[in-house]
């Protein structure tokens, strides 16, 4: 049984990797082929469905948009989320532990609860359309999510070396800066993955607070779809194409997933 | 229970080991280990104890080499076949059973009858004062507590050839481990199961065992009683790793029946013929160096003196190196004690480590290269 | 760790404390609003508990919930026990651990629509490979037109993008199980089953939590990926709460009973959150 252990995994993957490559096969043909009938590789390959995207303003401006407002909301999340992680971690405060829970719940906020409302709120606020409102928005899971990661990895750094560093003189800021941030750097960098991954996959949020100048790629595909001319192939290049910032990004911290993200808390 | 035999062992943790330095276990190992008998291991971080222990305990296959309990070659069974116990540094325990559950576990899993069972976890229980606590998870106990379930699920099997432990006091408080030594010598005295204790603690060894193994670098470098490792250590490692403070170790030239210590003559307990120059040194312990104000003897420096309580140590130098002294809590230290005295008799000398008998054979621990 | 009591760390906690402040209590002031409110050609009037009452009652609602519910307990009870078992097949470290656990994640970064519109692309009966593959088989197969097929294809799906996750956590679990409890059970005789059973499971106990938690909730939740595989459809078999509720709020404009059923819904997962929370802080101080 042990000598086939290895089969386990394998397959599962086999099975993960199916859909992909029939997602890529389907980006390299023609809307003919691909409405003709079955085939496991483009008879009639084309890179067409692809050249379109990058030259198709509607298009690669839904890529960019995405990019930004994932980016913004990644800076904004942990910016955040530093300080109050370290409150959470060395102090006592009033309500603090009520505090924390009601900050975990927002991360179990349903956004289909939240959709009609954040349209209504960002209107109200004039950010309807833009890409800091939909970065604004995925704080209210994502920076729950940090502060419970980044507070786990705090707490494993001991107080000590804070106190260390106060009788050696150094000012808040500057110890924080220069010491604490550079102890915790594998906590910043999986709090960053976190906030990327939740903040790129979500589409509901996103696709309701825009419409035309800060519109995300995964709403340009919905709304392709649903129109008519079905171009599976067009469809299917852009989806090909979003995967690839997510297996970059996993790339970075290869190191990290092989470690169990050893998340303190974990 | 059985004599166990290491034979021309050596391990590496690479695949092709060229040189020496490749082995954690250095060749060849030869070693037997009395029936019955409580020996320690004891050495340095890294020197290869822990890897000794797990090749004789079966959960490594050593490299070169092989191991026999009594006549039988047990070199590639696997541990559960080889009836030993083993006690780690952190206590295993089975955090979801009951310590009765605990202690039965090794009994169950061989299938022996469930009133056998009961009869031996109580036994056991009984003999390491764990009886009150059987009905209780084994997830919410003291460490100590939770080392003697470690210990008990090792000694319930009545098979039990030889107990390793790995040490096992690491995590236990000071207090309590007076206690659990004393209470494992007295399991030694009543069962009289093999025991091989591996600490880097040399109080711990010399208090438990009877015979001390120690080891240094991968290689066996003195067997032998407590008193034989503190009279007469065959290598300057025994002698600095032993006793508190350790053997002054000083460089020297031997010629017949005395030293030549930086100029100054010592005089020896017997003669050497002539022994390799360059890597000769003179070892005399602190117990057996006599601060004096006759001018006898190397002249020393005193550095700084640290009263015990019972005694004082004087810790001086000689050209550099330091030379330390135990003194009695009585004496006076005066401006005029200047010099050091060597007792004759317990000056060893030593040739690159390891020390030289007067009939000028090099002298290894009982059980290396013969 | 020994806490200090500080007043001041508020101050460090401000930041948070509005971001989410602003997403969170401004939004849902407006909803509970919202659900006490008949509105009527830009009019509005207080009738009070009156949508939570039709709500409560409302046929809708209830196979919405008991959708939802089906749908989350099968894939729990599918994505829990194959993450597990994933975790334990793995190679505990090397290259191909790393390999392996790289592969792995990548569907876990798709856009959630991407993952519906692949599924849809994949399962479509006479050119998704999917589709064409099992009709090949001589299963009938049309997600498009069987509620059981569509179902099997939305759980599938489901299974596809997240059992990963599990599989992390409880890769992460097992590794943080010290080397010597492995040999102290190869000592006392333990068979596989035992290991797994006292020393495996009950240390990951933890991490299994966690991830039977985010699953819940997650899945509880879910909109975006079985929208755009199946629309909810065929008819309506597919429409599990969420997108029931996006359907009544943006799509109907109803907005008093989107309301409404976004309190209860809401309120239902702080309870469950709540229980899991508690639970989990009770396991950590033992």
């Amino acid at each position: 049984m042990t000598r086939y252990r290895w089969l386990v995994p394998t397959l599962y993957i086999v099975f993960l990797m199916l859909p992909i490559y029939w997602l890529l096969n389907m980006s390299f043909k023609t809307t003919n082929e691909i409405l003709g009938g079955f085939s496991w590789f483009p008879h009639d390959f084309t890179a067409a469905s692809y050249v379109k995207i990058f030259t198709d303003p509607t298009w690669y401006s839904g890529y960019i948009n995405s990019i930004t407002y994932v980016a913004i909301n990644m800076v904004i999340s942990v910016s955040a989320a530093l300080p109050a992680a370290y409150a959470f971690s060395r102090y006592r405060f009033l309500g603090d532990k009520h505090l924390f829970f009601w900050l975990l719940t927002n991360r179990m906020a349903p956004p289909a609860v939240f959709a009609l409302p954040f349209l209504e709120l960002y209107s109200a606020m004039g950010l309807f359309d833009t890409n800091l409102a939909v970065a604004l928005s995925h704080c209210l899971f994502n920076i729950p999510l940090a502060v419970w990661i980044l507070e786990g990895f705090i707490s494993g750094v001991p107080k000590e070396i804070d106190e260390t560093a106060y009788i050696d003189g150094y000012s808040f800021p500057r110890f924080f800066v220069k010491i604490f941030m550079p102890l915790i750097g594998s906590g910043i960098g999986v709090t960053a993955f976190f906030c990327f991954m939740f903040s790129w996959v979500e589409l509901l949020l996103a696709k309701t607070l825009t419409s035309v100048a800060a519109k995300p790629i995964a709403a340009v595909m919905t709304k392709t779809a649903s129109s008519s001319g079905y171009e599976l192939g067009l469809l299917a290049a852009a989806g090909a194409l979003t995967i690839i910032p997510g297996a970059i990004v996993i790339y970075f911290v290869r190191n990290y997933i092989a470690k169990g993200f050893a998340m303190g808390r974990v | 229970m059985a004599k166990i035999t290491l034979q021309d062992l050596a391990h590496s943790y690479f695949p092709n080991p060229m040189e020496a330095t490749d082995f954690q276990l250095k060749p060849s190992i030869n070693h037997e280990w009395e029936d019955g008998e409580a020996y320690a291991l004891l050495g340095p971080s890294g020197c290869g104890k822990t890897t000794l222990l797990n090749i004789i305990s079966g959960l490594l296959v050593p490299t070169r080499g092989r191991v026999l309990f009594g006549e039988r070659d047990v070199t590639e069974l696997p541990t559960a076949e080889r009836n030993i116990a083993q006690v780690f540094q952190f206590p295993v325990v089975y955090d979801t059973m009951s310590v009765y559950d605990n202690l039965a576990f090794p009994l169950r899993n061989n299938k022996v009858a469930a009133d056998h069972v009961d009869k031996r976890v109580h036994e056991i229980a009984q003999m390491l004062d764990l009886g009150a606590q059987l009905d209780r998870k084994a997830r919410g106990l003291t460490a100590d507590a939770k080392q003697k379930i470690s210990l008990g699920r090792g000694m319930v099997r009545e098979d039990v050839s030889a107990i390793l432990f790995d040490e096992p006091l690491t995590v236990i408080d000071p207090a309590m481990k007076w206690e659990l030594r004393t209470q494992l010598k007295e399991l030694h005295r009543q069962f009289g199961h093999t025991m091989i204790y591996v600490t880097h603690d040399q109080t711990e060894a010399l208090s438990f065992a009877d015979k001390v193994v120690v080891m240094l670098d991968g290689e066996v470098v003195q067997l032998g009683t407590p008193q034989e490792l503190f009279e007469r250590p065959t290598h300057t490692f025994v002698g600095y790793f032993i006793g508190s403070p350790g053997m002054n170790v000083l460089p020297a030239r031997i010629e017949g029946s005395s030293a030549l210590v930086g100029g100054h003559e010592i005089p020896l307990g017997r003669s050497f013929s002539a022994v390799d120059g360059s890597e000769a040194e003179l070892g005399v312990r602190p117990e057996f160096t006599r601060l004096n104000s006759a001018r006898e003897g190397l002249p020393v420096n005193i550095r700084r003196v640290e009263d015990v309580g019972s005694h004082k140590v004087v810790r001086a130098e000689f050209d550099g190196r330091q030379v330390n002294a135990i003194v009695g809590e009585d004496i006076e230290i005066g401006a005029d004690m200047t010099h050091v005295r060597f007792d004759a008799e317990a000056a060893h000398v030593y040739a690159n480590g390891w020390i030289v008998d007067s009939d000028q054979r090099r002298r290894r621990a009982a059980g290396g290269a013969h | 760790m020994e806490k200090t009591p500080n007043q001041r760390a508020w101050f460090m906690v401000l930041p948070v404390l509005i971001l989410v402040a602003m997403n969170a209590v401004i939004p849902l002031m407006t909803v509970v609003n919202y659900s006490m409110q008949e509105v009527f050609y830009g009019t509005y009037s207080f009738v009070g508990p009156r949508w939570y009452i039709d709500v409560l009652h409302s046929e809708r609602f209830h196979s919405s919930l008991i959708r939802q519910l089906i749908f989350t307990g099968t894939i729990l009870a599918i994505e829990i026990p194959l993450g597990i078992a994933i975790a334990l097949a793995m190679p505990r470290r090397g290259f191909w651990a790393s390999v392996c656990l790289v592969l792995m994640s990548l569907p876990l970064l798709i856009p959630w629509n991407v993952v519906g519109a692949m599924w849809n692309i994949f399962a479509l009966p006479d050119i998704g490979l999917l589709g064409y593959g099992l009709n090949w088989l001589g299963i009938p197969y049309d997600f498009t037109q069987d509620p059981a097929a569509a179902w099997f294809t939305v759980v599938l799906m489901d299974v596809w993008h997240w059992t990963s996750l599990v599989v992390l956590l409880a890769y992460a679990g097992l590794q943080s199980i010290d080397e010597n409890y492995y040999r102290a059970a190869q000592i006392d005789g333990a068979s596989r089953w035992a290991v797994f059973w006292y020393i495996q499971l009950p240390k990951m106990s933890h991490v299994l939590t966690i991830a039977v938690l985010l699953r819940f909730m997650d899945s509880f939740m879910i909109y975006t990926e079985p929208f755009v595989l199946t629309g909810g459809g065929p008819g309506n078999t597919t429409t599990f709460l969420a997108i029931d509720l996006v359907k009544t709020a943006l799509g109907e404009q109803d907005l008093g009973n989107a309301a409404a059923v976004s309190i209860v819904y809401f309120l239902m997962i702080l309870l469950a959150s709540w229980l899991f929370y508690t639970i989990t802080m009770q396991r950590k101080s033992r």
